[in-house]
């Protein structure tokens, strides 16, 4: 049986990861391979990379320590951040990614997911949306959640796997930072509107969070944290137990 | 020297790493030179089959690839590369494989359950049906690696190593004598990967 993933978040600038609550307020965490690999050992099933530099030099950087990452580690490395174009998709593929996640560059540019799923396949394609209520309507933010879209999010998703994006990591920005639990009710409504894996990110504070996840919507394929991660109050293969403990399929070891 | 073949399709930074970090001397190399003066050769691919097989066919390399097998020399096709071992593949159509282990493609569709998603793709256990081929002498019953796929070998019960379940048992792994294929990619399944990737630099020829 395919077992949930775990994946840590790792956001990069100028080569170090951050992460802040509700995408302000930065706070250096530690270098990328070092905990590349720290998660790697114990246990994660995937990595993501997010590039939040904007400079050209922070660009460079950050393909240097992707090009380290995946010449040191193992498992599937996704990459965001950035990418705007076809040639966005190769630069980090030539760098070692194996999917590669879309966001603003995907509302920007409305052919982007069509295009790089047929030149690198839907599995390579990973849709990342942030996702926040306004006046309990589900609307698509970019930016960085900084910038309403207008959009409506379960069309625009449905829209996107239509098009050949292979995954789904709905962000809540709703949840995100908060510590209290990921948006089940958001992340119902992805599931039900479309049939490839649904990444659950934004919330999770605790492990018991991921346990619900997993027990309340069986659909969701993964779970994706931060700084609970970086900060060491869930260690990955505590919560891999205890989700066995649950029932729920995991690899462990 | 382990030779990968690099016939343009897909990245091969990871796989090439990853028997680097096992101390497997690897060469990547579109040269039938290197593939023929290599102890063993290993066939990547993502993607189509149509498309990857016919640039493997343009890049003549099809044909040194089956000498190189049928002269006994080990050879390890990956994930797209396990499927073009086979005689044919039903992916878009019919296409021609490299006929090296009898069987053929078909869609995953075909035979799970219609809620189950498609592509198959994630960490999976790993089942050996009682004896456990060499390539799997560092692994225990059950060792989770990494799939991505949307068709699977099928018609080849006697060349089938290792299953994975998924609905039903898809064929994971096949061997016959010295060719043997990988559904999933060891290069990405963590430490139980490179140990399979070990194994198979450590074979015999």
């Amino acid at each position: 049986m395919i077992t949930k993933r775990i994946i840590p978040c790792l956001d990069v600038k100028n080569g170090r990861v951050v992460k802040g609550v509700n995408f302000e307020g930065l706070n250096d965490v530690s270098g990328p391979v070092e905990l590349a690999k720290f998660y790697s050992d114990c246990g994660a099933d995937e990595l993501v990379f997010y590039d939040i530099t904007a400079s050209a030099e922070g660009r460079a950087l950050f393909t240097d320590i992707l090009t380290e990452v995946a010449s040191e580690i193992f498992i599937p490395l996704t990459v965001g951040g950035g990418i705007n174009s076809l040639s966005d998709f190769d630069r980090v593929l030539k760098c070692g990614a194996d999917k590669v996640s879309v966001n603003s560059g995907a509302i920007r540019n409305r052919d982007l997911v069509r295009e790089a799923a047929k030149r690198y396949g839907d599995q390579c394609v990973v849709l990342s949306v942030d996702v926040k209520r306004v006046n309990g309507v589900f609307r698509v933010f970019a930016k960085g959640g900084r910038e309403n879209t207008g959009m409506e999010a379960i069309e625009w998703i449905r829209r996107c796997v239509g098009e050949g994006a292979g995954e789904v990591v709905v962000n809540s920005i709703d949840t995100d930072g908060v510590k209290n639990g990921f948006d089940l009710p958001m992340l119902k409504a992805v599931c039900d509107a479309v049939s490839v894996p649904v990444i659950a990110s934004g919330g999770a504070g605790s492990i018991r969070h991921f346990v619900d996840l997993f027990s309340t919507l069986p659909q969701v394929d993964a779970g994706l944290a931060a700084s609970i991660f970086h900060f060491r109050e869930v260690a990955i293969e505590e919560l891999k137990q205890e989700l066995r403990a649950h029932d729920i399929p995991v690899r462990l070891g | 020297m382990i030779a990968i073949v690099d016939y343009g399709v897909g990245n091969l930074f990871s796989l090439r790493s990853s028997l680097v970090a096992v101390g497997a001397e690897v060469v990547v190399t579109d040269d039938p030179c290197v593939l023929r003066a290599a102890d063993k050769i290993i066939l990547p691919g993502v993607g189509a089959f149509e498309d990857a097989a016919r640039k493997l066919r343009e890049s003549g390399l099809d044909t040194v690839v089956i000498e190189e097998a049928k002269k006994g020399k080990p050879l390890l096709g990956i994930c797209l590369g396990m499927q073009m071992l086979f005689d044919r593949s039903y992916e878009y159509g019919e296409h021609r494989g490299l006929g090296l282990v009898p069987g053929s493609v078909r869609p995953i569709a075909d035979v799970i359950p219609a809620d189950l998603k498609i592509p198959h793709i994630g960490w999976n256990a790993l089942h050996f049906g009682g004896k456990k081929h060499p390539l799997f002498r560092y692994l225990n019953e059950g060792d989770h690696v990494y799939f991505v796929h949307s068709y699977y070998a099928a018609e080849c019960e006697e060349s089938v190593i290792a299953t994975a379940e998924y609905g039903a048992p898809l064929t994971a792994a096949v061997a016959r004598g010295n060719v043997m294929g990988c559904q999933f990619h060891p290069e990405k399944s963590g430490r139980v990967g490179l140990s399979i990737l070990r194994a198979f630099a450590e074979t015999e020829e």
